[in-house]
């Protein structure tokens, strides 16, 4: 444990010593605040309209309208920010050598592969952490439920921990970050997209591709409901990707 | 302290290292020597436990590399040709994080970052980020961080590759102070660096042992002939017939004004039959010495010897 807070501590001043976090920050944080600032205007609009039309002091779920859609906004900026954050991972250590340096000391391979999970996963808590203003705004100004909040939160890092194990597998695999982050996007899209295809499959593969579907899984907590079946297909999607990311280096030594 | 038995690598069809067998014992200083491609970077990433072997064993203070690979990690510091640096951070950092990852107790920290930064000459550029220190000083962080955990066994790859002369002297100085308490394996191009520092030679050639033993015992064994240094003032037409003629000579080069390279058979200690002729012909000896092989001498005939014999 202590050697992977060692290596995550090491990884985190990496991308504080860079300037793609601060990049990366900034988009994040600009396409979030124009989403919610949407969002929150047009509830705003079709509050007043529900209230002239209708009257009898009738409102509009804050959640519905605003906390989910903000949920989902964020769910896909993070789709398309994640590979960013995780590209460098292995592809840099490969291209600059430096693996070899962790490789001779005496570590575990799998802490290795936590200690760089454990930070990119600290960069993105960041990230949705001062994202979280807009909730703060929220919570001071109207009266929006606070459990489907927490279930939303944590599905969204339910749903990065997943995406940063793809993109480190991606980065495990080549040296090219570039090519990283592509193999990253594609898989976390396919992950996010899989469920076209259950209308042309029969029932059974069907069912299999529902349950892998990230959708399917993250949908009901952002809605309020935490289901331990959800949470099991989060922590084994991780654990299986980890271990394969484990493996892929593994084999550099064998090569 | 390593023994190395029937270690061979394989990359798909190419054998890099082919059956390699030799002990290294504790506190020796020894060179791999061999040209490109010979495999001596894949036996120290074997001996590093960065790649494992195709077949054979070898083991490290009595720990097989490949069986209990952290135990030997443990004991061994490694430098890389390219040394692994994390450049967009400060030397000190940069230590105390290798030496974290070594597991150095956190009391001794401090120390371990201080003495490896006074030992490599770093302590002024402690606080400069690794980027933006030059190719030498960059080496020399390379050297602190092998040797942070106070290893038994260094392992350098090519240490010196890439410096400028004076920072060559100045690495080379630091390698013959960590030979007094060391271990160490060293690979090098450069020959006179192997002269200098190692005792001992292994000389590889495409992945097999062309030769392993002290600089003299591989000048002698080498060397089927002795061979003397001859220096006199007044030459006269002819002498290197009289030299030649002289009893166990076999052949008289003339390197320079006054000066002849002679092979003699060995064991034939021509030098007094050699000065009373000088004396008897009044060439005016100024010296008469025996020389050995060079290192160069017997790398080059070790490597292109065996090549001429497979042609």
């Amino acid at each position: 444990m202590k050697t992977i807070l060692i290596l995550a501590k090491r990884e985190m001043g990496a991308f504080f010593a860079s300037p793609v976090f601060y990049v990366v920050a900034t988009v994040f944080l600009v396409l979030h605040s124009f989403t919610f600032l949407n969002l929150l205007d047009s509830f705003s609009v079709q509050s007043f309209q529900v209230e002239r039309f209708l009257g009898g002091g009738r409102s509009l779920s804050l959640n519905e309208m605003v906390v989910e859609p903000i949920f989902f906004n964020m769910a896909v900026i993070l789709l398309l920010i994640i590979p960013i954050i995780t590209m460098r991972s292995f592809s840099e250590e490969k291209k600059n050598k430096t693996l070899v340096l962790l490789l001779s000391s005496p570590i575990h391979l799998r802490e290795i592969v936590l200690g760089k999970f454990t930070a990119c996963m600290g960069m993105v808590a960041l990230l949705m952490l001062l994202s979280s203003y807009s909730s703060g705004f929220l919570i001071l100004l109207g009266e929006p439920e606070l459990n489907p909040m927490l279930t939303g939160y944590m599905g969204i890092l339910l749903m990065s921990a997943c995406f940063v194990s793809l993109g480190l597998l991606a980065s495990s695999l080549t040296e090219n970050q570039i090519i990283s982050a592509v193999i990253s996007f594609g898989l976390a899209l396919l992950l996010w997209i899989i469920e076209w295809g259950v209308e042309d499959a029969n029932e059974g593969i069907g069912a299999v591709i529902t349950y892998i579907s990230i959708l399917a899984h993250l949908v009901p907590m952002v809605r309020g409901v935490f289901d331990t079946a959800d949470f099991a297909y989060f922590a084994s999607f991780v654990f299986f990707i980890l271990f394969l990311t484990c493996r892929v280096l593994e084999s550099h030594r064998w090569r | 302290m390593i023994e190395i038995d029937n270690l061979s690598k394989d990359y798909g069809p190419r054998r890099a290292i082919d059956n390699l067998s030799f002990r290294i014992n504790k506190g020796e200083v020894v060179g791999f020597l061999g040209p490109n491609g010979a495999g001596k970077t894949t036996t120290m990433n074997i001996l590093a436990c960065i790649m494992p072997s195709s077949s054979g064993t070898a083991r490290v203070c009595g720990y097989d590399v490949f069986e209990n690979s952290l135990e030997v990690r443990k004991r061994i510091g490694y430098l890389p040709e390219n040394p692994p640096l994390y450049k967009d951070m400060p030397v000190s950092d940069y230590l105390e994080f290798t030496a974290r990852l070594r597991h150095v107790p956190g009391r001794e920290l401090a120390a371990s970052v201080a003495k490896v930064l006074e030992d490599c000459s770093l302590t002024d550029v402690a606080g400069r980020i690794i980027g933006r220190l030059s190719k030498g000083y960059q080496q020399r962080v390379g050297l602190a961080q092998a040797m942070i955990h106070s290893p038994d066994i260094l392992i350098l790859d090519e240490p010196t590759v890439g410096l400028d002369p004076i920072q060559i002297i100045e690495i080379r100085k630091l390698i013959q102070e960590l030979a007094k308490s060391h271990t160490i394996i060293l690979s090098s191009h450069i020959l006179p660096e192997i002269t200098q520092i190692c005792k001992r030679v292994i000389i590889l050639n495409e992945g097999k042992i062309a030769a392993m033993d002290s600089l003299d015992g591989l000048s002698s064994s080498l060397g089927k002939k002795d061979r003397f240094l001859l220096k006199v003032r007044n030459p006269s037409q002819g002498i290197e017939i009289d030299l030649k003629d002289v009893q166990g000579v076999c052949s008289v080069h003339e390197q320079g004004r006054g000066e002849y390279r002679i092979d003699a058979e060995l064991n034939s200690h021509p030098q007094d039959r050699l000065a009373g002729l000088c004396l008897e012909k009044s060439w005016g000896l100024v010296e008469i010495k025996k020389t050995t092989l060079s290192l160069e001498d017997i790398f080059l005939k070790l490597t292109l010897e065996e090549k001429e014999t497979v042609e």
